[in-house]
């Protein structure tokens, strides 16, 4: 609420100390106060942003509305205007759903488990020493650079039947604990399991961005806070939940819409966890995507209207972001 | 970060050690090893089975360490079985698009990061918006139109093509981060240089751009790093294994009936390694480019 009521007050010092070593009039007549100069120094972005990405949007919700085979999409053909033909057939297919619950479902566990463990190892590197800090700091580090190919390779790795790490590890268990048969249990050829090993590969890649960022925050807190939650006897419990979640409650909703949109457009390391495309049962939103703009035979107007899906749903999280960033000053 | 990190964390520590047991120090000490393993573990592993024969590999009992070291795989890798070209090659098609897209996207975006940090215009607010929006989207959604305008263009099969995508899906994210550092660096200087009458374009070379270089490189290298770590348009636009980026070398191997598990696990090293230095060198970077940049937006 604070920042809102900023934002404006610090802009203001914004055209007053403009006199910026720009040419132009320094001071303009309070009237027609418009200057090329911000405009030309945007105007590349404006072009590359809107050739590159807006106008694709555009491509993308005018091919959900027609009929576009291989001979359309060559220019061969006029395109048929189908309405919302496209959106009625993917809708209507018992697989968008199924689909569509994969997403769901995994992004929430990813988001959740992520949003937890990253939380608690920021709290964890605020407590430990110089030295067991800088350890754990840079072994996560580590797991936060490895591309998300790499990631998925080795987590493979790690899974795959006769030979992989965890299911040895697993067999080595009493079978009262673990039951048995794992030395050749396929985890990729379920969703369900392929999905346990996506979002654990996800997850470890992406809870030190939210260690890193939680530390950051916890770093701003005045001390005061805590040496009065001691003195009342408050614990680790009740000191978090009524000192730190409140006053990082901004860093915390940042943080989890950037999951929420990054974890619904996991792409990479599904498709090579799943071993690409073959496998229909464990696509998610963005895999679904990408096989209907890749399919043969061409039915591009039903691509498009799978994408203009997740886009329209990732555009939605986006606006929710915005609006958190607008009402903390951030943007304005 | 980690460096930020110590001292508040330490006076902390020296604050309260008297009133906490020295087991509860262990259980700290103890759960931080535990994270250490959980992060370090699949690189570990990573590494370590691009060094192990194919025997050990295969062993009925997987080894933590190689019983007989190896630099086979990496031969392999790197002369390019199966492939056309060695991994050199690769290397270059990837350092080439990678380079390529940095250098605009930073060059562009320093301009926009300029006017958004320093001018108040109208449509700043949406122009902002914007990026953020950009940034959000996904490239997999966008493929199918990008790759159709792409084939209008011939631009498919050649790095061109893809470092016109790559150059529109890093800008944003370039112009957000920037934005944070050129905001940093005090108006006075700027201003005290103009005084002196130096004209606008001595003030932004001299003054201006030597404190935001730091900022420029740690942006660019997260370009950088984008780049060199995309698949989908990378798997979508190139077909001819001349033009080939490492992650497809990648994906080649994978894609084989008999994967073999050593020499991918090299080629991934390989792939890993130049990441891992580019975040070493901007870790410090990272969390006041991320939070200032990306989150601030």
């Amino acid at each position: 609420m604070t920042p809102t009521v900023q934002a404006p007050g610090r802009a203001l010092p914004g055209p007053a100390a403009g006199r910026r070593p720009r040419p132009g009039p320094r001071r303009a007549t309070g009237r027609a106060r418009f200057r090329a100069g911000p405009y030309l120094l945007i105007a590349p972005t404006v072009v590359i942003i809107g050739v590159l990405i807006l106008y694709p949007i555009g491509q993308l919700f005018w091919m959900s509305f027609h009929k576009i085979g291989s001979r359309e999409a060559r220019g061969a053909a006029p395109a048929e205007n189908v309405g919302w033909d496209n959106f009625r057939t993917v809708l209507g297919d018992g697989f968008f759903w199924k689909v569509l619950v994969n997403t769901v479902v995994s992004a929430a566990a990813m988001v959740a488990l992520t949003l937890v463990l990253g939380t608690l190892v920021g709290l964890l590197l605020n407590r430990l020493g110089r030295k067991m800090s800088l350890l754990v700091s840079s072994g996560a580090l580590l797991a936060w650079a490895t591309p998300g190919i790499s990631a998925a390779i080795v987590y493979k790795w790690l899974f795959t039947p006769g030979g992989g790490l965890i299911p040895w590890f697993l067999e080595l268990l009493p079978d009262g604990l673990a039951g048995s048969g794992w030395d050749d249990y396929n985890w990729f050829g379920s969703r369900g399991t392929t999905y346990v090993v996506l979002v654990l590969c996800v997850v470890w890649q992406s809870f030190p961005f939210i260690a890193v960022s939680v530390l950051a925050g916890l770093k701003s807190l005045p001390g005061e806070l805590y040496e009065a939650a001691r003195v009342d006897g408050a614990g680790p419990w009740r000191t978090f939940w009524q000192i730190t979640f409140p006053l990082l409650r901004p860093v915390f909703l940042v943080l989890t819409v950037l999951s929420i949109i990054w974890d619904f457009k996991v792409f990479t390391q599904l498709y090579f966890l799943a071993g690409g495309t073959a496998n229909r049962d464990s696509f998610n939103l963005a895999m679904y995507a990408y096989s209907a703009a890749v399919a043969f035979p061409a039915k591009y107007g039903l691509g498009g209207a799978i994408a203009l899906i997740l886009t329209v749903i990732l555009l939605v999280f986006t606006g929710f972001y915005v609006r958190v960033l607008v009402r903390q000053g951030e943007v304005a | 970060m980690t460096v930020e990190a110590r001292p508040s964390g330490g006076r902390r520590r020296a604050g309260r050690a008297g009133g906490r047991s020295r087991a509860g120090r262990a259980a700290l000490n103890g759960a931080g090893l535990l994270v250490f393993l959980f992060a370090v573990f699949p690189v570990f592993w990573m590494v370590m089975t691009a060094f192990k024969t194919d025997e050990d590999i295969n062993a009925d009992v997987p080894l933590p360490v190689p019983v007989h070291w190896t630099l086979g795989h990496f031969r392999k890798v790197i002369s390019g079985q199966g492939l056309e070209f060695g991994l050199f090659h690769f290397f270059l098609n990837s350092a080439i698009v990678a380079l390529a897209t940095v250098v605009v996207s930073a060059l562009v975006g320093l301009l926009a990061a300029y006017a958004v940090a320093r001018t108040r215009f109208r449509g700043r607010a949406a122009f902002l918006v914007m990026l953020i929006i950009v940034q959000m989207v996904p490239l997999e959604a966008l493929l199918l139109p990008l790759m159709l305008n792409a084939q209008r263009l011939q631009l498919l099969n050649s790095l061109t093509g893809v470092i016109i995508v790559y150059i529109g899906s890093s800008l944003g994210f370039s112009i957000l981060m920037l934005r944070g550092f050129v905001a940093a660096v005090p108006r006075q200087l700027e201003e005290a240089a103009a005084l002196d009458g130096a004209s606008p374009r001595t003030v932004f070379w001299r003054i201006t751009f030597p404190l935001v270089a730091p900022g420029l490189v740690a942006t660019g290298i997260f370009s950088f790093v984008t780049a060199w770590n995309e698949f989908v348009i990378a798997f979508a636009f190139l077909k001819d294994q001349q033009t080939y980026l490492l992650p497809l070398t990648l994906s080649y191997h994978f894609g084989r009936t008999q994967v073999e598990w050593g020499s991918i696990m090299a080629a991934s090293t390989l792939f890993t390694i130049p990441v891992m230095i580019f975040f070493l060198i901007v870790q410090r970077r990272m969390v006041s480019g991320l939070v200032a940049g990306a989150v601030k937006g």
